[in-house]
């Protein structure tokens, strides 16, 4: 009896993946072109499914304005889609209180792109990296735990008590990922998380997100512009277009045969230097 | 809590202009607790023996035509506008931040309502409001202090609420949002912290105008009541000697001009204080190990 229930606990979990959105939509009212005219409407994120299994590492590329930063506030529970359901280990996550949420905000965190945006200029750094902590009730010595998640990203403890502007954008990066790895999550979301530092800065940022990943087992879901940045990190790769995938795989397959023309031409337009 | 008061405190006295607004601002806050417990004379105590009496160590400010000693009507004065303006500008701070998230947090339709509504409001106004306030009510130093601490509090709201969008819309709100803030703690820890130096500085202009207002209404004999002394009514006594006795007028002027640069130098040091962008960083660390 007991090993049955077992065994179907354990199923639950490993059967279906992870994180999925399945025909995920969300479109915005434009203003109407003529008084009497009906409203436009931009769908800017139009049936999308995604699938990403434990520990594994999922990125979607696509130029701006091709609906990702949507995609990743419908993923993350921020907004609410017009069509499809994003589900979180087969529960489905849908925004509303804060509180019922919390299951979901614990395992799933965010960091975002820009790190002089995402971190308030008035909270010290103490405070917003111990903020998943209190909102989300997690058990346990914050304070210990800051200085934990502080370490692991290389820097010093005693940074908790200054205030974002005193760093630089590599290490305010790091920040926001110490704020999102504070409640110990199993999935890491990245909005263009190294597109607003400089190249140098981007590489180590990137390591230590793998890193990091690899250490905690944590799953990634990595949003970017950069088919090299995504490349790097992540084995699943999906490309999107006008608020649609149009193509989705193995990294290494869809990098050295790409099917759809789009993909194709956003390949192409990776810069390179020619062999020394 | 009172250690992020004291070093704000020392922030304030850091900045030159929080220095000399603190020091202004202070005399009026002494002046006004002196005259508590002592005054030369009483100041509504009328000599005829003393009709404008010059300055002199008997009467240190001189004595307006009834002889009342001036020196004691500036001291009592302090008293009456302090109160009036720290009052008016605590209604203010609370109509005006009230106002500002009632515009911002609740859904589209509401929140415009009540942008709409303000910019509406803003019309009006502060010394109509008091005037009318005043004619319903008879004139009284809560008359005044309402009147003005919503009108400027409407003023207020007006210019937080574009602070309070703008924050609502950071990147680190959202950020917030999905570490499982919810709207409260934004609010708290977010919202009021990210306005807080717009809306000292608004307060600190607030504090000043409503020692103006009030010394305009009061002039104008819709505020304080007669027999208690206070700056405008001093002013608008002595006026019709304003070629005889010059002298006896500049002591209320000097009075309220001071007063109110005194509150906006305060200001000014406050809102450098409160920001840790502005304030004076210790020499670059590295933070990386």
């Amino acid at each position: 009896m007991t090993a049955v229930r077992e065994q179907a606990g354990g199923d639950a979990t490993a059967v279906g993946p992870l994180f999925e959105a399945e025909g995920l939509g969300r479109s915005y009212r434009l203003p109407r072109t003529s008084p009497f005219g009906p409203p436009g409407v931009r769908h800017a994120v139009h049936d999308v499914t995604l699938r990403l299994a434990d520990g594994a590492a999922l990125g979607i590329v696509g130029e701006s304005g091709s609906g990702k930063s949507t995609l990743v506030r419908l993923l993350l529970g921020l907004d609410r889609p017009d069509a499809g359901t994003v589900r979180y280990r087969g529960r489905p996550v849908v925004p509303g209180r804060p509180r019922a949420l919390r299951w979901f905000r614990r395992e799933v965190q965010v960091v975002f792109q820009d790190p002089a945006g995402s971190l308030d200029p008035r909270m010290t750094v103490g405070a917003a990296v111990a903020e998943p902590l209190a909102c989300l009730g997690v058990p346990g010595d914050h304070r210990e735990r800051v200085d934990e998640v502080l370490r692991a990203v290389d820097l010093d403890p005693d940074v908790r008590g200054r205030y974002p502007h005193e760093f630089s954008g590599g290490q305010r990066q790091r920040i926001a990922i110490a704020r999102a790895l504070a409640p110990r999550p199993r999935v890491l979301v990245g909005d263009e998380p190294v597109s607003a530092l400089d190249v140098a800065v981007r590489a180590q940022i990137l390591d230590l997100l793998g890193q990091l990943a690899q250490r905690h087992r944590l799953g990634l879901v990595l949003v970017s512009h950069d088919v090299g940045v995504v490349a790097r990190l992540c084995d699943q790769i999906a490309v999107m277009r006008d608020g649609t995938l149009v193509e989705q795989g193995a990294t290494d397959a869809v990098l050295s045969r790409p099917a759809h023309p789009y993909t194709q031409a956003l390949l192409a337009a990776v810069p390179r230097l020619p062999p020394p | 809590m009172t250690g992020s008061a004291r070093a704000l405190a020392r922030g304030v006295w850091g900045s030159r202009s929080g220095r000399l607004g603190a020091v202004l601002s202070g005399l009026v806050v002494v002046a006004a607790a002196v005259s508590l417990v002592w005054t030369p004379y009483d100041p509504t105590r009328v000599d005829p023996a003393a009709s404008w009496a010059p300055v002199g160590t008997a009467h240190w400010f001189g004595a307006d035509r009834l002889g009342r000693d001036l020196f004691s009507q500036v001291l009592v004065g302090a008293r009456t506008t302090l109160v009036v303006a720290v009052a008016a500008t605590a209604i203010a701070a609370v109509v005006g931040v009230g106002l500002a998230l009632l515009a911002t947090l609740p859904p589209r339709l509401v929140a415009e309502g009540v942008a709409h509504l303000v910019d509406v409001l803003l019309a009006f106004p502060v010394l109509l409001l008091a005037m009318v306030l005043a004619a319903v009510y008879g004139g009284s130093r809560w008359t005044a202090i309402v009147a003005i601490g919503v009108g400027a509090g409407i003023g207020l709201g007006r210019v937080t609420r574009g602070e309070a969008r703008r924050v609502l819309g950071a990147d680190y709100v959202l950020a917030a949002r999905a570490a499982g803030a919810g709207t409260g703690r934004i609010v708290r820890r977010h919202v009021l912290a990210n306005i807080a130096p717009t809306v000292w500085v608004q307060l600190s202009l607030i504090l000043g105008l409503s020692v103006l207002t009030e010394a305009a209404l009061s002039y104008l004999g819709f505020g304080t009541a007669a027999p208690t002394p206070s700056w405008g009514r001093m002013l608008s006594e002595l006026q019709p000697y304003l070629t005889l006795r010059p002298l006896t007028l500049l002591w209320p002027g000097l009075a309220v001009v001071l007063t109110v640069l005194g509150f906006n130098l305060l200001g000014d040091g406050l809102r450098e204080a409160g920001d840790p962008r502005l304030r004076e960083r210790p020499a670059e660390r590295e933070g990386r190990t």
